[in-house]
């Protein structure tokens, strides 16, 4: 009882401290989950580090736009790197806020500031090759509709939004000969190799420089513009003033599309980890020793992390799903429409289910343990139900005979002769947990999955896999740990 | 002690019993006879309060048996199933405990009341720290029987206690069996399809067929002055099969 009790005082901790960001001079930086998002974040978090006003806690690679800036407003994390279109398209909602000032008004109202722009300008864009653009005489995209000969490959969100493809085939009267779907590491090759001539492309991204690939001036002004800035939580600069304007001298207008380029591409092409490529843009040394190590640090602490994810929400689901696979086996009815339910949850995709916890709880551990907890619950409690289920109907007789009542009765004789099913149930729901869990990282829950965000993020295998491997052998681990368990947990008359 | 009054007991549309009146006095062993399907074990689960008559009564003691009164009632009843009825999960030891155990008897009490029920049926102390599948068909039943008589209930219901067990455990079950029904002075009921059985324990004997009472009376009765033809075939019968072909 002891144990669970405080098990309970932990999750509330966990969750206090999401929801205050701003204590014990702590600044949460956050990111998405893409390398200049990641390289950004990075740079900001290294520039607070330096000032030394405050520590640094970094949440990077959280899911998307909508987790980074809930996570935001909700005081999870504090500054996170953002682009103005997004912000007003997506975020605001509001088109017409054109200006870095009207959407900073905006924001204020939320309790939200933004910087400066950073430099650089992030939009989709139009790339050929650069010797097909020197023949053809190419430099914007006005120019294309001169050579209707002319092949593309568009990403399919490319080919299908409004602001992509078809608005601006509409806007310049381009008609090209062939336009085909195609991602962006195909579409690269293809570009390469000459297969097709034009391709849509993020301005910055790393690879345009390496392919000699040009981009088109967007001289009708088309693609609504992606200024990056640094969004933060209106506290900072009044907490931190000194850290906040050192911030702004090292980011507004130091980057433009070029740099942004070549750091992308040190990250995603030279295989930088994002904490050097940062360290390069700021000019300061980083010792080529720290990156081993740093990683069999980060893995040990990301270890504990996503030991702790599966051990509480385990933990949780037995004390929930026991009790509830045994109310299903007892009430019939209700029990049908109880494992209905459960049933139905299991349904939900891990990574929707997470989503969904962050209206209610935000980001982090909490909202991740709240998921885990859930999705665990199905195998515990359908093990436990059916394991009393099968139980032979004269021995339960036999019990009201030798007049034992119904606690006795279900802690002597049914939960002993279930224990083979439910430690079974137990025992999925937990290497089950391991792999699920490393979903958690899109919500900012820790955990290996982390690793494999980023490796995701970066498109580095390596780093995928420092995060996939341990992740699997853990799994494994639990599962022998569970098979040491099954010996003392069922009795021994009961095992084969 | 134990009287069932024209009970009738159906499952959907079988009837299990027929207008069936019985009545078992105290200190006597009365055996319930008949093939399977008879009714036989439903008059003993009727007596224990698991099953609910849709006609008639159930009286123990003189109080009748319902849904309020079973769970007193039980505590007077002792209850022997074929196969024993042990609970895997526990020792022969703690399968005989149980019924104490419940009722917060201290554990010396416990040890003792177990060695000397163990003495009675002659079973040795090491056989009990084993768990039911380390137990011979035999050895499972004396425990059973142990746990039945642990709270020294004057009653004792035994459901065909030997049907599971080869024929020469059987007929040494049986002489034990015999003197411990006239050692104890318990009211027993036994069901069984065994006549040898039926003769060798039964003071009374009751012959059922088809859920209804063919007849009551001694063995000498039953042989010698058969209410119908059916009963003279029925004891005939079973001189020519093997003890222990049938089952239930």
């Amino acid at each position: 009882m002891r144990r669970l009790g405080s098990l309970a005082i932990g999750l509330l901790a966990l969750h206090a401290t999401a929801g205050n960001a701003l204590d014990a001079d702590v600044i949460r930086v956050g990111s998405k989950s893409f390398t200049e998002s990641y390289i950004l974040a990075e740079i900001a978090a290294q520039v607070i580090e330096k000032t030394g006003e405050a520590r640094v806690e970094r949440q990077l690679g959280l899911g998307g736009t909508g987790l980074a800036y809930r996570a935001l407003a909700s005081g999870a994390i504090d500054l996170y790197p953002e682009y103005t279109g997004t912000l007003s398209y997506i975020i605001l909602k509001d088109p017409s806020l054109r200006t870095l000032e009207a959407i900073r008004a905006r924001l204020g109202a939320s309790g939200l500031t933004a910087t400066d722009s950073l430099g650089f300008n992030n939009t989709y864009a139009l790339a050929v090759r650069g010797d097909v653009a020197d023949r053809l005489g190419l430099r914007s995209i006005s120019d294309l509709a001169r050579h209707p000969a002319l092949t593309a490959a568009f990403s399919s969100g490319f080919l299908e939004r409004e602001d992509g493809w078809p608005g601006l085939s509409r806007r310049y009267g381009i008609s090209l000969a062939q336009v085909r779907v195609m991602e962006h590491a195909l579409a690269y090759r293809a570009i390469v190799s000459g297969e097709v001539d034009v391709m849509d492309v993020f301005s910055t991204d790393g690879q345009l420089e390496r392919l000699r690939l040009r981009i088109l001036r967007d001289d009708r002004g088309f693609f609504p513009d992606y200024w990056a800035v640094l969004l933060a939580r209106k506290e900072l600069p009044e907490k931190y003033p000194r850290t906040w304007a050192r911030l702004r001298e090292a980011l507004e207008g130091r980057l433009d599309e070029r740099r942004m380029q070549q750091l992308n591409a040190m990250a995603d092409l030279d295989g930088k980890s994002v904490p050097e490529v940062a360290a390069a843009f700021l000019g300061t040394e980083r010792s080529v020793g720290t990156g081993r190590s740093g990683l069999g640090r980060e893995l040990y602490a990301l270890t504990l992390d996503h030991l702790l994810l599966v051990l509480v929400s385990l933990a949780v689901a037995v004390m929930i799903g026991v009790p509830l696979g045994i109310a299903a086996a007892h009430f019939r009815k209700t029990g049908q429409i109880e494992l209905g339910t459960i049933g139905m949850l299991q349904t939900i995709p891990a990574l929707a289910l997470l989503v969904f916890m962050i209206p209610l709880f935000g980001i982090g551990k909490f909202p991740a343990l709240v998921a885990l907890s859930l999705y665990a619950l199905l195998p515990v409690v359908r093990s436990t139900y059916a394991g009393l289920m099968s139980i032979d109907g004269r021995l339960l007789e036999m019990a009201f005979v030798l007049g034992l009542g119904r606690l006795a009765r279900l802690l002597r004789i049914e939960i002993p002769l279930a224990s083979i099913g439910i430690m079974a149930g137990i025992k999925t729901a937990a290497v089950m947990t391991v792999g699920t869990a490393t979903l958690a990282a899109f919500i900012g829950g820790g955990g290996y999955g982390t690793l494999i965000v980023r490796g995701l993020a970066l498109d580095d295998t390596a780093t995928i896999l420092a995060g996939a491997a341990p992740a699997a052998a853990m799994a494994v681990a639990f599962h022998a740990a569970f098979e040491l368990l099954d010996r003392l947990a069922v009795p021994r008359g009961l095992r084969r | 002690m134990i009287e069932l009054r024209k009970v009738t007991k159906r499952f959907g549309d079988h009837v299990a019993l027929d207008d069936v009146s019985i009545e078992v006095a105290a200190g006597t062993v009365h055996v319930l006879l008949g093939s399977s399907g008879s009714g036989k074990s439903s008059v003993l689960r009727l007596i224990l309060g698991l099953l609910m008559p849709e006609a008639g009564e159930v009286l123990v003691e003189g109080t009748r048996v319902t849904e309020a009164t079973r769970a007193a009632l039980v505590r007077r009843l002792g209850y022997v199933v074929q196969d024993g009825g042990l609970y895997p999960h526990l020792t022969a030891f703690d399968n005989v405990a149980l019924p104490a155990r419940v009722q917060a008897w201290a554990t010396p009490r416990i040890r003792e009341r177990v060695s000397a029920l163990g003495a009675m049926v002659g079973l040795d102390g090491p056989l009990l720290a084993r768990y039911p599948r380390e137990l011979s068909g035999g050895q499972s039943q004396r425990v059973g029987l142990m746990r039945a008589l642990m709270l020294d209930p004057p009653l004792l219901l035994l459901d065909e206690p030997l049907g599971a067990l080869d024929p020469i455990v059987r007929a040494e079950l049986q002489a034990q069996l015999g003197t411990l029904f006239t050692t104890l002075g318990k009211t027993v009921v036994l069901v069984t399809h065994d006549i040898r059985e039926a003769a060798l324990l039964g003071a009374t004997i009751t012959l059922m067929t088809d859920g209804r009472i063919v007849q009551q009376g001694s063995f000498a009765d039953l042989v010698e002055r058969p209410a119908s033809s059916f009963v003279s075939r029925f004891l005939s019968a079973q001189t020519l099969l093997p003890v222990g072909a049938e089952k239930g």
